[in-house]
This record gives structure tokens, C-alpha cells and sequence, in this order.
């Protein structure tokens, strides 16, 4: 791959960004053209939402005095702790076999911290929705 | 690419971790995280005994192992090197050693005011609502199970997490080390100010004030980081001072770096202009908490900077000087001037923090052997001081909790003169008046930033000790020579926790006052590897 002609041209080696970029932003304009042409359109409730779930921003949920309930941030902030792990554990696996017995008990580590958080969550009652 | 077809792997190289050397710092992250734990799976009302127990232990035994590490025949070293590298990414040097064991010995002193159940019910931290207003109101109907168990024992693995994050700031050798270190210590914190809001709405807004700007001057930190790697090509702090001296590169991305790091290292030490969060964070955190975060934050922040000014920006420092004596100026105007006009105890120990800050810049912005020890000398007296100071601060009270307007301290003397007595000592050594390590202090900073041809800033230091002495001097001349309020506070005899701690810190400030010379020795023992 590094020694192909393109790439011995300075920013030939960007041309796959580029076209990566192009590739994106014409898939992101088809996307949004096109469904709404070609998909059936059966409103509910839900549908009407951002994302189809979740919290409802707007206009404020009378409950609680306008306020969000913390439970969607717990679920959310153990998401990202999971999310987290799951980046750094691409990597690994894939450099298992070159980083070693160090790389594994480093890895061991951070599982274990980030578990630590998750136990705590578990037991005092996060996980708990009602 | 060769690991992806599956081919033969080429090793990395494994880092050289020098386990002996960061000892310390490897018992205060697994106590914080264990702590964790114990929240976890213990039940309530074993949590606060073993939560003490635990973190007391392990600060001490940081303490010990890292005496162990001292008294051995130790080299300044750094540790945490790839197999290549010319240096690792934490420096146990002398310095980085000194500042370790002053933020242990603080860090424990501060647990101690922390633990402390006895000058309130429940402690600072009150983990449920019906506490609010102590034994005013409602506490009839709580069990005594409840009382005693009523503290938000979260505080301790906080705690230590904090702690563990400032010894790694201190000892930070790359930027990015440096960065990390710097969440490690401030996330805890922003949390830590907060606990008290089931007892003081403005708990919270300390809080959410100090995150929001804590956020803003870690997100400068970060841009000043992103200038300097564009610069130097490496986020080492040696590879930057490499860079900076052999080149015909633009200065532009070095001191915008500079510049914005420095907002982000000066924004910790609550120096001025960068202090605006200082009095509402210092009023509204729990007291306890505000003790740990005055005395320890600013040894960890100053770490950094001194760390930071001497390694990388040593070979420009003609160029910056100037920039940083302004904010010295500013620091110590602020401090000494808006001290005067505080009507609160907490917000006028704040003010003084940020005058103290800007001495404490002075002394940095020697780069020489005198300098440093100077400041790290600074900074070890002035833990103490404050520390103690808000430990007495906890224990002036009245009916609605902690009495900080200066009127309720009127004739504190007649009341009780041991506390006192004990504040007055305090509030002189802040001050700078001869056999406290306040003035020992400044005339090792002043001495050195005479040395090194600072002679105009030391003579506006002079004039802001002078302003600053006559807030301090006011209290002692309420304490003693004013009637007391009728209905005024009543001083709450402290448990052996509290005890401890003020008395640790006020012996610490005397001594350190009358025989200054082992400390400054052990802070002019060595000088900053890289």
C-alpha cells in the first residue's frame, strides 16, 4: 500500500479520505432524499420523537417540574463506560500476540478498573429503573 | 500492516516501570479504587469505619513507602520509558519526592477534618435531606442508627483519587501525562464541593461554578497542549526545551502554546486573573473539603507549573517573564485588595489564597536552584497554615451551622482563647510576621526572585504583604479587643480528628517558623530530571 504511485505524490496518499468524504456526504443527501420519497409513512407517536426514543425534550415533561429524569444518564453514562472499554479492547485483541504478557496484564487492569465503577452502579441501584 | 495478514509479530517493547519509585502513588489509586468497592458491597452503617480506616491507612502507607524510597540509596530517575525513549513519562525526581510527601502529609491532615463526625451531626456530608438545620429541627424522628450513619461516605475514595492525581501531576513528565493527572485531580474535586447540598443550596453552585470553568481551563490546557505538539513534534516537556532552543521555526506555536497552557496551570493555583471561581468555591464547598482543595491543589498546581517553566521553558524565559510578572501583579493585587472588602471568613481565606498565589508565581519565575526550593518550601508552609485555618473555621458555630460572617467572630477571645489563640497564630503566619513559616517563606521567595534581578516585583510583593497583613491583622483585633455578639456562635470543642489536624497544622507552621532549615533543606536537595 505505501509504495503505490499515487502515494509517492505527497497528498496522493489523502486521495482515499477524500474519497471516503465524498462518499459520506453523497450517502448522507441520498439518504435523506430518498426516504422520504420511497418509505411509508405511518405517524405515531414515537415516530415523531428524535432518535424514536428516549427522552422527550420538548415542550418539558410536566412531571418533576420540567426536570429529566438522572436515570437516562446513568443508563447513558454506563453506556460510554462500556463503549470505552470496547474501544481500547479493539486494539488490543488485534496486537495481542505483539504486546505480550505486559500488554495482558495491562489490559487486566484496565478491565478490572473499569469493572469496579460497574459494581458500584450495580449494587447501590442504578441499573434499578423504578 | 504485518499483524493485520497475520505475519510475524513485531514486539513492542515493554516500558521499564520502576515499581519502588511510584509505589506511593500505586497505594493511593488501588486504596481509592478498593474504596469503591467497599461502597459497594458494604453495608450502610459499616461504611464510614471502614472508609476511615482504609483511607487513613493507605495515605500513611504512601507516606512510609515513599520515607522507605527517600532514606534508600535513591537517584532521581524517570520511569514509565518505552523500550526507546529517553525518558519515561513520570519523573521521581527530588522535587516531584518533596511534593509527594507534602501532599501526603496534607492529604491525611484533610481526611482527618473530612472523617470528622463530631463538630456536626452526620459530618459535613450528609447523605440524606432530613439532616438539613443539625439538631435544630427533625432530628427527633431519625433513629440514632440514622445520625450516626448519615455521612456521604463517598468522600474518602474521592478523596483519594484526588490525592493520587495531583502526586501525578507533580511528577508528570509529557504533557499528556500531565493533562490526564489534571482530570484525575479535578473531576473528584468538582464532586467533593457539591456534597454538602443536602445541607447548603450553596454547595451545588460551588459546584457547578467550579465545573463549568474547571472544564474551561482544561479545555485551554488542552489547545495549549495541541500548539506545543505542533510545535515540537512530541508532547515531552524535554523534547519541547530540545525544540525551542535549536531552531529558526516560528516562536508563535511555542508561546500561544505557553500562553494557553499556562491559563490552564494558573487556573488550578487560583492565581489571578484566573481566580474568579476561588471565593465561591471556597464559601460553598464543604469546609473539610475546602481545606483539602486550598493546601493541596495549589502544591499540586504549582508542581506542575514549576515543573513545566523550568524543564521546557527555561532557554526562552527572557520572553515570557514579563508576561507572568503582570499576572503576579494582578494576583497579588486582587488578593490583597479584594481581601480587604470580604465580610465572610471563607471568602476573605480565599482572597489570601490568591495573593498567596501570586507570590508563589514570583518565586516559580526564578529559575534557579533558589527559586525552586523556595517555592517548594512556600508551598509546604502555606498547606499547613491554610489547612489548619479552615479546620478552626469548622468549628465556629451557631444554631444555623458554621458561622463564617466576620461579626460572629467578635470576641471570639472571651469565649474560648485557645481557638483563638490557635487562629491568631494562623492568620500571622498568613500574614508573614517573623517565627511563622509564613515569613520564612516569603523571604526565601523574595530572596530568590531578588537574586535573579526581579527587584521591582518583590518591592509591589512587599507593599501586597502589607495591604494583605491588615485583613488578617483585623481579625485578631475582633477576636480580642471587640465584645462578643450576644447571641453569637459557640465554639464546638472538635473531636480527636479535627483536634489533630489543627494541632499538626499550627505546630507545622511554628516550627517550620522558628527552625525552618531541615525543610528547606530537603526542598533544595536536588533539582528536576527529565
Amino acid at each position: 500500500m505505501p509504495d503505490t504511485a499515487t502515494a509517492a505524490s505527497g497528498l496522493g496518499t489523502y486521495l482515499p479520505l477524500v474519497l471516503l468524504l465524498l462518499l459520506s456526504f453523497g450517502f448522507a443527501v441520498f439518504s435523506v432524499t430518498i426516504a422520504p420519497l420511497v418509505g411509508p409513512k405511518r405517524y405515531n407517536r414515537q415516530k415523531l420523537q428524535p432518535y424514536e426514543c428516549g427522552i422527550e425534550p420538548s415542550p418539558q415533561p410536566v412531571a418533576g417540574g420540567g426536570r429529566i429524569p438522572v436515570k437516562f444518564y446513568l443508563t447513558g453514562m454506563l453506556f460510554i463506560l462500556f463503549d470505552i472499554e470496547m474501544v481500547f479492547l479493539y486494539p488490543y485483541a488485534v496486537a495481542a500476540d505483539a504486546v505480550g504478557m505486559f500488554g495482558f496484564i495491562a489490559v487486566t487492569i484496565f478491565i478490572v478498573a473499569i469493572t469496579i465503577p460497574y459494581v458500584y452502579e450495580w449494587a447501590r441501584g442504578g441499573l434499578e429503573w423504578d | 500492516m504485518d499483524l493485520a495478514q497475520g505475519g510475524p509479530a513485531t514486539a513492542l517493547g515493554v516500558p521499564s516501570i520502576d515499581v519502588a519509585a511510584v509505589l506511593p502513588l500505586l497505594i493511593v489509586f488501588t486504596a481509592g479504587a478498593v474504596g469503591v468497592l467497599l461502597e459497594a458491597v458494604l453495608p450502610r452503617n459499616q461504611r464510614w469505619p471502614a472508609q476511615v480506616a482504609l483511607s487513613l491507612t493507605s495515605v500513611v502507607g504512601a507516606g512510609v513507602a515513599l520515607a522507605v524510597y527517600v532514606t534508600g540509596d535513591f537517584e532521581s530517575t524517570t520511569t514509565f520509558r518505552a523500550e526507546e525513549a529517553s525518558s519515561g513519562a513520570l519523573a521521581v525526581d527530588t522535587p516531584a519526592l518533596f511534593l509527594w510527601g507534602t501532599l501526603l502529609v496534607l492529604g491525611l491532615l484533610a481526611l482527618l477534618l473530612i472523617a470528622d463526625r463530631s463538630v456536626e451531626p452526620g459530618g459535613a456530608f450528609v447523605s440524606k435531606a432530613a439532616l438539613r438545620g443539625g439538631a435544630a429541627g427533625g432530628t427527633d424522628t431519625l433513629t440514632k442508627e440514622q445520625t450516626f450513619t448519615g455521612m456521604q461516605t463517598e468522600v474518602f475514595p474521592l478523596t483519594l483519587f484526588a490525592l493520587g492525581g495531583m502526586m501525578t501531576f507533580c511528577a508528570a513528565n509529557d504533557l499528556l501525562t500531565m493533562f490526564i493527572a489534571l482530570e484525575v485531580l479535578s473531576l473528584p474535586l468538582y464532586l467533593m464541593c457539591g456534597l454538602a447540598r443536602r445541607r447548603r443550596l450553596i454547595s451545588q453552585e460551588a459546584a457547578v461554578k467550579y465545573f463549568l470553568l474547571g472544564a474551561f481551563a482544561s479545555a485551554f490546557f488542552l489547545y495549549g497542549l495541541g500548539l506545543l505538539y505542533g510545535y515540537a513534534g512530541s508532547v515531552k516537556l524535554a523534547d519541547i526545551a530540545v525544540a525551542a532552543q535549536g531552531t529558526d521555526r516560528s516562536d508563535t506555536l511555542l508561546f500561544a502554546g505557553l500562553g494557553l497552557l499556562a491559563i490552564g496551570l494558573l487556573f488550578k493555583g487560583s492565581v489571578g486573573p484566573f481566580h474568579t471561581w476561588t471565593p465561591d468555591v471556597y464559601q460553598g464547598a464543604p469546609t473539610p473539603v475546602t481545606a483539602f482543595m486550598a493546601a493541596c491543589t495549589k502544591v499540586a498546581a504549582f508542581g506542575g507549573l514549576l515543573r513545566v517553566l523550568t524543564v521546557s521553558f527555561e532557554s526562552t524565559s527572557w520572553e515570557w517573564r514579563s508576561v507572568l510578572s503582570v499576572v503576579a501583579v494582578v494576583s497579588m493585587a486582587i488578593g490583597a485588595i479584594l481581601g480587604l472588602t470580604q465580610r465572610d471568613v471563607k471568602r476573605m481565606i480565599a482572597y489570601s489564597s490568591i495573593a498567596h498565589a501570586g507570590f508563589l508565581v514570583v518565586g516559580a519565575m526564578a529559575l534557579t536552584e533558589d527559586g525552586l526550593s523556595a517555592t517548594l518550601f512556600y508551598l509546604l508552609a502555606y498547606g499547613f497554615t491554610t489547612l489548619a485555618a479552615f479546620g478552626v473555621v469548622s468549628l465556629v458555630r451557631d444554631s444555623s451551622g458554621e458561622a463564617t460572617d466576620l461579626s460572629a467572630w467578635a470576641g471570639l477571645a472571651k469565649r474560648s482563647p485557645l481557638v483563638a489563640a490557635t487562629f491568631t497564630v494562623l492568620l500571622l503566619a498568613l500574614a508573614g510576621i517573623p517565627l511563622t513559616s509564613g515569613f520564612v517563606g516569603k523571604f526565601a521567595v523574595f530572596e530568590a526572585a531578588l537574586s535573579d534581578g526581579m527587584a521591582p516585583l518583590v518591592v509591589i510583593a512587599l507593599v501586597a504583604s502589607a495591604i494583605a497583613a491588615f485583613y488578617y491583622l483585623r481579625v485578631v483585633v475582633l477576636m480580642y479587643f471587640s465584645e462578643p455578639a450576644p447571641d453569637g456562635p459557640a465554639v464546638t470543642v472538635p473531636g480527636v480528628f479535627t483536634t489533630t489536624a489543627i494541632a499538626v497544622g499550627t505546630i507545622a507552621t511554628l516550627v517550620l517558623g522558628i527552625v525552618p532549615t531541615f525543610a528547606l533543606d530537603w526542598a533544595s536537595a536536588g533539582g528536576f530530571v527529565f
